[in-house]
């Protein structure tokens, strides 16, 4: 087995041993315990709602439960001085990163998949499978950043809050550039022109994360096959790039 | 647990039972609050963080917890607009819109209600039909007003063109001029509407059902 594939094994074997699984059970009961409620208080549509508000349940405590484990075991690898055991290895710096990166990523596939399951209770089974595969792709890349920001930042609430902060504004950004653009009542003073090209400026920085894992391919069916592919593509681009990021920032440290 | 010193238990214990105590009193409960003014679509979309489909059904959620007869109804339409701007294709602002808003006794409310689904049908007439053909018998039984109910009857037939459409509401005109009443009329569009699968969710099912037995009681 090469190096890097027995250091993803070992991501693995740690998120198994830190009780990643009771966690991402624990999500699932509360989203089956909160679609049972909204049955009962919807006057129509409760297949949708319930569908709507699980999906969009389980994606955030996904998203969550990877940043927080990726950036809580590398800084714990940091602080037990296991980083500096793993450099002593015959063992490049790169297979070292893109091995951890991989063992983050196949975790993040995982509870993608176990997220998806429930939801074949309210949705046709194609489109779920087409909603866990983005979620798997959207988890590598929050694994992707919360890795660099925690091997960048070396504090836990930064790397976290910098790994929520680029997640939150992926998912946002689409609808600021809309409150920027203004509408027909746009302000056309220097102002307004500077704001609203600052919005589209950090916006070729960040990635679609709202084109992604879209709770409206399981009410209303999948997207076309060139959109999809669009999506995914955007999300495994911007995790190459996190990725890049990460690996220069290692290459060039001084441990 | 004996390890542990008397007076941190006796302080747990008091700081709970303040908490369970603090949070029983009586607090102003939804329907008694007024609506605020809805937000922006784009400040909605902002902060569903791009699950529109979800916000826009909490949203519609947290609308029928108020009591219509207090509510400002300009303020619930720009509300219901905004649900429906975060997810087009959702029935509920349209359903809750015709079957509880429109249905207030206040003629005045019921008459906003009712446009507001008059000029949401325009933006989506074959899905959205079966709301203004509801509107239209509110418009001729409730408010006694038939030119209204006529212009919402004319607007079903010329733009709801979908071969899904049945044939009665293409032809509303005719049948809200018929001499029925109110629970005649009820029936027919409910049955038409049952009959071709228009309503599949349980729960609107069991409202509409509710709705018509509540009808029959009033007629009787």
């Amino acid at each position: 087995m090469p190096p890097a594939a027995t250091l993803a094994r070992l991501v693995l074997i740690e998120a198994r041993r830190g009780g990643l699984p009771w966690l991402a059970g624990t999500c699932i009961a509360a989203g089956i315990g909160l679609a049972l409620f909204l049955s009962q208080v919807a006057l129509t549509e409760s297949r949708e709602l319930q569908v709507a508000i699980v999906a969009a349940w389980l994606r955030a405590c996904a998203v969550f439960l990877v940043a927080a484990h990726v950036a809580t075991r590398t800084l714990r690898e940091i602080d037990d001085k296991v980083l500096e055991l793993m450099l002593a290895l015959p063992l490049g710096r790169p297979s070292l990163y893109l091995g951890r990166l991989a063992g983050f990523a196949a975790c993040g596939a995982l509870l993608a998949a176990a997220f998806a399951a429930p939801l074949v209770l309210w949705a046709p089974p194609g489109p779920v499978l087409l909603w866990g595969l983005s979620l798997a792709c959207e988890l590598a890349l929050v694994a992707a950043a919360a890795l660099f920001f925690a091997m960048t930042l070396v504090q836990p609430v930064p790397a976290i809050a910098a790994t929520a902060g680029l997640y939150l504004l992926g998912r946002s950004i689409a609808a600021l550039q809309a409150l920027a653009g203004g509408g027909p009542l746009a302000d056309d003073s220097i102002a307004g022109t500077l704001a609203r090209g600052a919005v589209g400026a950090v916006a070729f920085l960040l990635p679609r994360l709202d084109a992604a894992t879209r709770s409206e391919w399981l009410l209303y069916g999948a997207p076309s096959a060139s959109a999809y592919a669009a999506v995914i593509a955007g999300l495994v681009l911007y995790a190459v790039v996190l990725a890049a990021a990460g690996l220069f920032d290692f290459a060039r440290k001084n441990l | 647990m004996t390890r542990v010193p008397g007076w941190i238990l006796g302080l747990l214990a008091a700081s709970l039972a303040a908490q369970i105590a603090w949070q029983a009193r009586p607090a102003a409960h939804l329907a008694a609050q007024a609506l605020p003014p809805a937000p922006r679509p784009e400040v909605l979309r902002l902060a569903a963080v791009g699950e529109d489909a979800a916000a826009a059904r909490l949203l519609m959620l947290y609308l029928q917890g108020f009591d219509v007869r207090g509510v400002d109804y300009r303020r619930l339409t720009a509300w219901l607009r905004a649900a429906l701007a975060l997810d087009p294709r959702s029935a509920y602002p349209l359903f809750a819109a015709a079957r509880v808003f429109a249905e207030t006794p206040d003629p005045a409310a019921s008459r906003i209600a009712l446009e507001f689904i008059y000029q949401e049908f325009a933006r989506d007439p074959n899905r959205r039909w079966p709301w203004l053909a509801h509107a239209a018998l509110l418009a001729k039984h409730r408010l006694n007003d038939l030119p209204l109910a006529r212009r919402y009857a004319a607007a079903i037939q010329r733009q709801a063109t979908s071969p899904d459409v049945p044939l009665w509401a293409r032809q509303m005109e005719i049948f809200i001029l018929e001499d029925m009443n109110e629970l005649e009329a009820a029936r027919i569009l409910l049955g038409g509407q049952l009959e071709h699968g228009g309503i599949q969710d349980p729960n609107e099912r069991r409202f509409l059902e509710q709705r018509l037995r509540e009808l029959e009681q009033r007629v009787k």
